[in-house]
């Protein structure tokens, strides 16, 4: 996937905003400091407010700690790289382009909880698919929203693909059905399935998208073939919650971390990778359907450690 | 909810409430445990330390360490300092005010996702209710479909809601347009919703506002305009309850650019620790007037901070739990059935009738929380709703004759019954013979005092209602005075075992 190469420098853009709003990022509070306890302190309280988590956190900072008390540690620029390298360790070089089906149709069942963004992030991979040459089919399993299908046809009409839509109201997995065979007979390259925000806490909804997961594979061979599960960037810690309780519904394949452009740092895809390993592919910086890319490990620390 | 939180404050204050003595060490590590959990809440960081401060002077001034009941005094300052924290006990009314001549004007505003369109119905849904007529309008043209949403929405309070009062729409959807254009229409929409909400005589007119960015300049400076123009009397700030520490940085924005006078903290049903919401209040100084709980229209609650910090600390909040009830049950019907049950005439459809009340105040496990020292016993008991659909699907199940007097109902009609409702002949004649149980339970009631009749619902326990659902054997903790003392025996017991320990 060529055309997903992240830039840093759109990645930083996204966030410059971040360190206007924030007096200051990590890099402007450690360098040229000497390290002491209360730059500690600092550093614990800026991670904690970046949406690290507790857990991480602590563990980051044990490290800092120890060092410093051995005195491999004495400069804050010391401690930055330190954390730098920390950070990108966390995602090893992995394979984090999307799953494709090489003989047939390539189903992205998109999905999570209420108002994360699901519907434009669709938009923005439909556009990038779509510039990359393949042909992309839309399903608009969301019949529960009011409005949710229509708005996925609006940004159809503006992207030109077609959508595949049920009764409001009606049974998900039955939309997912049609589109699946629809896909096929059109053959199209992928089919990009939408589905309704749930809350992760509602067991019937939970089960509501295993069903259409079942649907989804016995239809097509291997199908869903990627689960992305998007992650609103401003949330916190229950986004830990969310990934784990999707990943046991629906066989979460890839994050989708949505608004990264406002003033959160997204910390909690750290928190995440602390306790589950579902690698994060894709960022989402903006409205327009171009503002999505590739997650690169080395330009989103840098992001979130700001320069 | 506020779950995780209540686990870890109740969790670190009920080992101090074990010790007989305290030390001011004793209170230190208290405080750190209490210190972690609101951070693993998502309150902002700030926010917390100064809490933790705070709490731990007043311990220390207030001599905790020499008092005979430290522990029970520690969860004192707590509360007290949480209920600040929250919004004070003695906020302005809740609820929304009535100016005249109308219409009053709320306005929404918050982040995209913040759930700001379901809201506006949840509102218009509330303010039916209580008889006085709405107009939603649309003032969101960025977002694809809102326009169309807020519609559908309307319609479904209108039709769909309890209460007598008008519901409006409205809205001009050929004026969307993409994002970041059409910037400034949506105050002239607001403005034509206005005056048609006047010439409607509409009581209150709810103006719905595209998400945004609190630092895209450009859709903030719309929002201020609109106040500007349309003068509103509430300004909402709808915050995702699972925001994490950004919370502070967007609330603060918007209260910068708005008069923000209330907060509405929204996906409250979700398992999240809901610092956000103690943060946001603490920065904007806006109380949390309401919360959204659930994905139905009706599922808005008013915001009380002495009632949830109770719930936060585990001491149920018996209030809202009555109020629920009464919104549900007229008084007329609550006197006839108790007579019925003086009598011992309470037949099945009496019970399907409160069944049905019951769940329609919202789920189980929820209503159950609400009942002191319940919510930490039930908190990894799943409780299925299911359960009560076959008891419903029994009690369908029996001719009316059976309903009135169930006696009659011999092992051929018990067989009918299971077959007609899915269930085992055996679940049959549990129900029945618990059900007799009640009703022969009630008839003595009515004989009785307060106090017997505390004691003999308690002895109804396990057997009773309780075994009909099973794994809520938490009913018989039902108690007439609601404190952290009266924790259920069992959950009692295991305290004491901790301590021994």
């Amino acid at each position: 996937m060529g055309l997903f190469r992240a830039t840093v420098g759109k990645l930083r853009k996204g966030l410059a905003r971040t360190r206007e709003a924030l007096g200051g990022s990590l890099r402007g509070l450690l360098t040229g400091r000497r390290l002491d306890e209360a730059l500690i302190k600092d550093l614990e309280r800026r991670l904690i407010e970046s949406d690290v988590g507790v857990r991480a956190t602590r563990r980051l900072i044990e490290r800092v700690r120890e060092d410093f008390r051995r005195g491999v540690l004495t400069q804050g620029d010391e401690v930055l790289s330190h954390l730098r390298r920390e950070l990108v360790a966390m995602w090893p070089e992995a394979d984090r382009s999307l799953r494709m089906n090489p003989d047939g149709v390539t189903v992205i069942l998109v999905t999570g909880i209420n108002g994360v963004g699901k519907t434009t992030s669709i938009a923005k991979l439909c556009k990038a698919l779509r510039d990359e040459g393949h042909s992309v089919l839309l399903g608009a399993c969301d019949t529960f929203r009011a409005g949710a299908v229509r708005q996925l046809e609006i940004w159809a009409e503006r992207l030109g693909v077609d959508v595949v839509k049920g009764q409001q109201g009606g049974d998900p997995a039955a939309v997912a059905f049609d589109a699946c065979s629809a896909a096929v007979a059109r053959g199209v390259d992928v089919l990009i399935l939408d589905t309704a925000g749930r809350l992760h806490t509602q067991d019937p909804l939970m089960r509501q998208l295993e069903k259409i997961t079942k649907v989804v594979g016995r239809q097509i061979e291997g199908a869903p073939h990627e689960v992305l599960l998007v992650l609103d960037a401003t949330s916190g810690q229950n986004a830990l919650r969310q990934a784990e309780e999707f990943s046991k519904a629906a066989g979460v394949t890839g994050i989708f971390l949505a608004k990264l452009d406002g003033t959160a740092r997204g910390g909690i895809v750290v928190a995440i990778r602390e306790s589950v390993d579902i690698p994060v592919k894709f960022v989402g910086i903006g409205e327009t359907p171009e503002d999505v890319e590739a997650f690169e490990p080395e330009a989103f620390v840098e992001a979130l450690l700001g320069d | 909810m506020f779950e995780r939180v209540t686990e870890g404050l109740s969790g670190a204050l009920r080992r101090l409430s074990g010790q007989g003595k305290i030390t001011e060490a004793n209170v230190r590590e208290a405080m750190d445990e209490v210190r972690t959990s609101l951070l693993e809440a998502d309150v902002h960081y700030e926010v917390v330390e100064s809490f933790c401060r705070r709490v731990l002077e007043d311990a220390l001034g207030r001599e905790v360490t020499k008092s005979l009941k430290p522990g029970q005094e520690m969860i004192g300052i707590v509360h007290e300092r949480l209920v600040e924290l929250l919004g004070g006990p003695e906020e302005a009314p809740a609820g929304i005010m009535r100016v005249s001549p109308g219409p009053t004007v709320v306005m929404m505003c918050g982040l995209q996702g913040s759930g700001k369109t379901t809201t506006c119905g949840k509102l218009g849904a509330y303010l039916k209710k209580r008889g006085r007529s709405v107009m939603l309008a649309a003032c969101d043209l960025q977002r694809p479909a809102a326009v169309e949403q807020l519609e559908t929405v309307a319609r479904q309070v209108s039709e769909e809601m309890p209460g007598g009062a008008q519901v409006h729409f409205y809205g001009e959807p050929e004026r969307c347009a993409e994002y970041g254009k059409a910037v400034g229409v949506a105050v002239q929409v607001a403005q034509r919703a206005l005056a048609r909400a006047r010439e409607l005589g509409v009581d209150t007119l709810i103006l719905d506002t595209a998400g945004r960015l609190h630092i895209d300049d450009a859709l903030m400076g719309e929002l201020h305009q609109m106040q500007r123009v349309l003068q509103p009397h509430h300004i909402f700030l709808v915050v995702d309850a699972m925001t994490g520490q950004d919370a502070v940085n967007s609330a603060k924005a918007f209260h910068a650019r708005l008069t923000v006078d209330g907060v509405i903290l929204t996906k409250f049903d979700s398992d999240t620790r809901g610092g956000a919401a103690i943060s946001v209040k603490e920065v904007t100084g806006a109380p949390i007037r309401f919360i959204g709980v659930g994905e139905k229209l009706g599922a808005l609650e008013e915001f009380h901070a002495d009632r949830m910090a109770g719930r936060i600390l585990g001491m149920g909040d018996v209030v809202s739990l009555v109020e629920k009830a009464q919104e549900e049950v007229s008084e007329e019907e609550a006197r006839k059935l108790e007579e019925k049950m003086a009598r011992g005439e309470m037949g099945m459809d009496d019970f399907l009738k409160q069944l049905r009340t019951l769940r329609r105040m919202g789920p189980l496990k929820q209503l159950m929380g609400m009942l002191p020292g319940v919510g930490q016993a039930l908190k990894d008991v799943h409780i299925e709703d299911d359960q009560l659909n076959r008891v419903e699907a029994m009690i369908q199940s029996m001719t009316p004759d059976e309903r009135a007097r169930p006696t009659i109902i011999n092992a051929s009609r018990r067989r009918r019954v299971a077959r007609g409702s899915g269930t085992r002949d055996q679940d049959v004649s549990q129900l029945v013979k618990q059900f007799n149980a009640i009703n022969k339970l009630t008839k003595s009631m009515a004989q009785m005092g307060a106090a017997g009749k505390v004691r003999a619902v308690k002895e109804l326990g396990g057997a009773g209602l309780g075994g009909m659902m099973p794994g809520v054997e938490g009913l018989p903790a039902f108690r007439t005075k609601g404190s952290t003392k009266s924790a259920p025996i069992r959950q009692r017991a295991k305290q004491r075992k901790k301590r021994r320990r």
